[in-house]
């Protein structure tokens, strides 16, 4: 198995790094600049930015916050939340992203998933899904941040995604998400089986346990953690070594 | 001065910053005169290779680039931008390249079914392997760990111009090669944390260690 990679996540509204359960109840629990500076410190692999409003009213402030970053963190940064269109991802590169994670906007018209990928290669690419658990045994996507319904079913969407040129796929379990208590393992695992690119898990990592359980089969590629680390329960390199102390290869 | 070359292709802000981290000054340029005139030149790139040739073509960069090649001043080409080094890419469709490095630009090998395969584009921090011997990286740190994303990597055709390998799905892959005084990286050095700034001040230190005798033969 190739090194998992341990990504930090911050969703950030206006100035501040908030955090919610199930994308709901947001609390501010910090600056963006500091959570910056010491996750790249702690070795974190890379960095996700979510700015949770920028759907909801078409703000992007968070460029900002990306290109503060890009001055001093030296692993690749990707920028999600209100990337529309060509534009707003030649200007998250500018400011210094790597990468650009679609939602909404590629719901919305899966093209701009084929014309993002055309122009600035699947690499840059990152197919972002909101997935919610419903009757019936299936995970419907969710867009705006967990607010709207699609009707959309995950499993069938991730695969469209990488047939019009997503790069990765990084999949939150809404139902987890903030909880602590443990990934969906199911989801993760359905979405790994369907597609060849990588896969990236968020929502509801607690602890290395949690972490070990996704991994004790082969479900993702990357595992994406926001509360674990925000709340200090456990460390980016805590979190790795207890990884490593179980065989599983990361970068320390 | 470093020139960073821009053919419109690769977050050029971070590598940038990167350099700047370090101590060196730069200017991003797409302009010959500049190239030809910096003590160092960088190529980054992200994106198609074809498409990458077109734009150094159509910006007339491609003569200017051979020259800084030829003339010994210390070239690095990363990730993309070390791929182009190569003869030819396979990548949709054949197309030539710098022809600096020669080989052939190919696709990843693909892990199947295998439990440990690794998955195409291949993403994420992957462990060099390098030669203890070897002149530019043999002290380099066991298991030094660098971030990767592509999905070509060049086959070269003198195995002396490999200067550091990592596995994927079972076949050695060029990360690093080297001749003279031009090197490529084929992960990126300005997204690789601490190691990976160490790696790119090793291009700051490069100098041409070639003889006349085997610049002539490249």
């Amino acid at each position: 198995m190739p090194p998992i990679r341990v990504i930090a996540r911050l969703d950030v509204k206006g100035p501040n790094v908030v955090k919610g359960i199930h994308l709901e109840g947001l609390r501010v629990v910090g600056k963006p600049d500091d959570f910056s500076r010491r996750y790249y410190a702690q070795g974190t692999d890379e960095i996700v930015y979510m700015d949770i409003v920028a759907s909801l009213y078409g703000r992007n402030n968070i460029l900002s916050v990306v290109e503060a970053a890009a001055h001093e963190v030296f692993v690749p940064l990707t920028v999600g939340g209100g990337i529309r269109t060509v534009d707003d991802i030649v200007a998250a590169l500018r400011s210094g992203a790597d990468k650009v994670a679609i939602n909404t906007a590629a719901i919305a018209r899966p093209e701009f998933l084929r014309e993002a990928a055309k122009a600035f290669g699947s690499q840059c690419i990152v197919l972002s899904v909101e997935a919610k658990r419903r009757e019936g045994g299936w995970w419907e996507a969710l867009t705006d941040n967990g607010r709207e319904k699609t009707g959309v079913n995950v499993l069938d969407w991730v695969v469209e995604a990488e047939r019009l040129g997503a790069g990765e796929i990084l999949v939150t379990s809404v139902d987890n998400e903030g909880t602590r208590k443990g990934f969906d393992l199911d989801l993760m695992e359905e979405v790994y089986r369907r597609v060849r690119i990588p896969v990236i898990a968020c929502g509801g990592a607690g602890g290395p346990e949690d972490v070990a359980d996704l991994l004790s089969r082969r479900r993702t590629d990357a595992v994406c953690c926001a509360s674990v680390f925000h709340y200090d329960l456990c460390s980016v390199p805590q979190l790795k070594k207890n990884l490593k102390e179980r065989g599983y290869e990361v970068r320390i | 001065m470093i020139a960073v070359v821009d053919y419109g292709r690769g977050n050029l802000f971070s590598l940038g910053q990167a350099i700047r981290h370090l101590g060196a000054t730069y200017e991003v340029t797409a302009d010959p005169d500049r190239i030809l005139a910096a003590e160092r030149v960088v190529l980054p790139g992200v994106g198609a290779f074809g498409d990458a040739m077109q734009a150094l073509t159509k910006r007339r960069l491609v003569e200017p680039l051979r020259e800084v090649a030829a003339r010994g001043t210390p070239l690095l080409g990363i990730c993309l931008g070390m791929q182009l080094f190569a003869s030819r890419s396979e990548e949709f469709g054949l197309h030539e390249g710098l022809d600096l490095i020669p080989g052939t630009v190919k696709r990843l090998p693909e892990g199947g079914d295998r439990p440990d395969a690794v998955r195409i584009p291949n993403v994420g921090w992957r462990a060099l392997r390098t030669a203890p011997e070897h002149p530019l990286l043999g002290d380099l740190p066991p298991r030094t760990m660098v971030y990767f994303v592509h999905s070509y990597a060049p086959v070269v055709d003198d195995p002396a111009h490999v200067a550091a390998t990592i596995d994927v799905n079972g076949a050695e892959i060029a990360a690093v090669t080297n001749s003279c005084n031009i090197l490529g990286y084929q992960f990126h050095p300005e997204k690789s944390g601490p190691a990976g700034l160490a790696l790119l001040e090793r291009f700051l230190a490069l100098t041409s260690r070639c003889s006349v005798q085997a610049m002539v033969r490249r």
